[in-house]
């Protein structure tokens, strides 16, 4: 049974446990909403309390980041995770988690070279990419207006 | 309180759809939950930039603008902004200024976190 | 010395005179609890940092070992050591106490077998007189430094294993009363093009099927010879593939066969999803239960299997395959008899 890597690959997949997925996505679903009622919640509740609606829709999403890091940081959020999957990876819960938690796992190796350099290795990459997407959106967008389109 | 109900499960539907399409990419795909967070944002950038996220916003609030495609919402709007304002200029200010808030709020609570907390072993 | 099969037969066979395990929380409360020596509840033992722990359970299981065995530290003239953090400061920051020349290995999660057989061939040869082999893995380092911080919050897949929080050290020497090392075979490193870093068992298994093979080819034992044949973190899909594929080449195993990674935590219980990994794992598997079982008589005659994936975070980014490595050990409670295979000579 001398395998060659392809055919073992195909071997070795048929071994490998399937993930639960309509519970997973039933997880992800709950989660994610809940979450994302919160949120609408918070939102209301600052309207109501009469906040400016533009600084509202800033507060919120602090808000949530802010409980998401507290979570984190009492060693909860990856219990929920764990269980939620993309429910709290895909809300802003996701990205802060993703800053907290290698902020507090670093801390050993330092302020400046851990905590400081490490806090985005994770989410580093959504802001840069997302952000480059903005400025390319922003030059598409600037030719569009001065055009008369937009 | 109908409509309350009824806006709230707009809320839920929206954003728990958002997480149920990640959830299969996870399951089904090799795609690893960075890449997933970085197309989310870019995903977001351009619904916006077609003029698929604004209403999408407008019908389910926070359903749609807490998952990170509402972060690339948030990027595109302010990129619109600063451009509007301040010409070609504003396509290197605006998406950072839109998302100032969250991005700050994250580093600073990453900050206090890594004062106050310490790592727990895991069960 | 089976000529280019690689089975070494130890002309002296070397005794395992003492050895001692320390284990986190979540390995004592595994089905195997009881019979590891030490454990700490917040897998901390005590340091502030999980790098600084994992050492720490270097050097409790060590001078717990010399405890056990009333040997002096003066007495051990080497100790062989590896874990798997970077550079191996797991193993040099824990062993550092100690005034014994040291050797750093790394072997992946395979170190406990690769020390036992560099020591069981330095004291079978008459280098030594007595030689620690010592490991460890500690779940928070590893998974730092493999995998994500410790709070992030992420699904694991069925397939990923979980990293053993443990330490093990135990001490060959030449005068003893067994058991005994009678047997080893280094392992071939063998790459079947297997890149999920979370699939770490099957990654595994073609390097352990390899090395059975070849020692069923030229030992001249059979399966059956043996109260228990262990592979070290294979998990349940390398267990499964290693059996079934060493069935397919004559070989049943299937009956004596067990892993360290299914033993060491309770499937049904502790959500390990493929079970354990990690030196630690087969390290403190070998050095408490199995130790045990062949003082109490359960276990006459055994195959160890270490098992370990080659790779680094690095290369596991850029693409490149996961190697596999097994490196094989036999212990029995007897020493051979005259001539064991033909070639071993008795002592």
């Amino acid at each position: 049974m001398n395998l060659d890597p392809k055919t073992y690959e195909k071997y070795a997949k048929s071994h490998a446990k399937k993930s639960p997925v309509l519970k997973d996505c039933a997880c992800a679903f709950l989660v994610g909403g809940v979450i994302c009622c919160i949120a609408e919640g918070i939102y209301r509740l600052y309207l109501h309390l009469g906040m400016p609606e533009v600084n509202v829709r800033i507060m919120t999403p602090v808000t949530i980041v802010a409980l998401a890091a507290l979570l984190t940081g009492l060693g909860w959020f990856d219990k929920i995770a764990k269980f939620a999957g993309a429910g709290t990876l895909v809300p802003i819960t996701g990205f802060a988690n993703a800053v907290v938690s290698p902020a507090i796992d670093t801390k050993a190796e330092g302020f400046v070279l851990g905590v400081g350099a490490k806090m985005f290795i994770i989410a580093g990459p959504v802001i840069v990419y997302g952000t480059i997407a903005s400025v390319i959106w922003g030059v598409i967008y600037y030719f569009l207006h001065n055009g008369g389109i937009l | 309180m109908k409509e309350l109900l009824i806006d709230f499960l707009l809320v839920f539907a929206v954003g728990g759809g958002f997480c149920v399409i990640a959830q299969l990419l996870i399951d089904f795909t090799k795609i690893t939950p960075a890449r997933i967070l970085v197309s989310y944002v870019v995903a977001g950038v351009i619904l916006t930039a077609v003029g698929i996220y604004e209403p999408l916003i407008k019908l389910a609030g926070c359903g749609a603008s807490t998952p990170l495609t509402g972060f690339g919402y948030a990027l595109a709007r302010g990129v619109e902004g600063a451009v509007r304002d301040r010409g070609l200029v504003g396509a290197l200010t605006g998406g950072l200024t839109g998302t100032a808030g969250g991005i700050t709020a994250a580093m600073t609570c990453g900050f206090i976190a890594a004062l106050v907390f310490h790592g727990k072993p895991k069960t | 010395m089976a000529g280019g099969s690689q089975l070494l037969r130890i002309q002296n066979p070397p005794s395992i005179v003492s050895s001692a395990a320390v284990v986190g929380r979540k390995e004592f409360e595994g089905p195997l609890g009881a019979d590891f020596d030490l454990h700490a509840d917040d897998d901390k033992f005590g340091m502030d940092t999980w790098e600084k722990a994992e050492s720490e359970m270097q050097r409790l299981a060590f001078g717990l070992m010399l405890k056990k065995g009333v040997i002096k530290e003066t007495d051990v003239d080497a100790i062989f050591a590896g874990d798997l953090l970077n550079q191996c400061t797991g193993s040099s920051f824990g062993l550092l106490d100690f005034n014994i020349p040291y050797f750093g290995l790394y072997g992946a999660c395979s170190t406990m077998a690769e020390s036992m057989m560099l020591a069981a061939l330095m004291v079978g040869n008459g280098v030594f007189q007595r030689a620690a082999a010592v490991c460890s893995s500690h779940f928070c380092s590893a998974e730092r430094q493999f995998r994500f911080p410790i709070e992030y919050g992420g699904q694991r897949t069925p397939t990923s294993q979980w990293t053993v929080t443990g330490a093990g050290a135990m001490l060959l020497a030449k005068d003893g009363n067994g058991p005994y090392v009678t047997e080893v075979m280094p392992g071939i490193s063998v790459q079947k093009g297997v890149k999920d870093a979370n699939n770490m068992g099957a990654a595994m298994a073609p390097a352990a099927v390899d090395t059975l093979k070849r020692y069923f080819s030229c030992s001249g034992a059979v399966p059956e010879d043996f109260d228990a044949i262990l592979t070290g973190d294979l998990g349940q899909i390398g267990h499964e593939i290693t059996a079934e594929m060493l069935y397919a080449v004559g070989f049943n195993i299937k009956k004596m066969y067990n892993d360290c990674g299914l033993m060491i935590y309770s499937a049904k219980t502790q959500d390990v999803h493929a079970g354990g990994s990690g030196c630690g794992c087969s390290g403190s598997i070998m050095c408490g239960p199995v130790m045990k079982r062949f003082r109490n008589g359960t276990y006459n005659n055994i195959l160890f299997i270490g098992t370990g994936a080659l790779m680094s975070p690095g290369s596991v980014q850029q693409g490149m395959p996961i190697a596999g490595i097994a490196h094989l050990v036999r212990i029995s409670s007897t020493l051979p008899a005259c001539g064991g295979g033909g070639e071993g000579v008795s002592p």
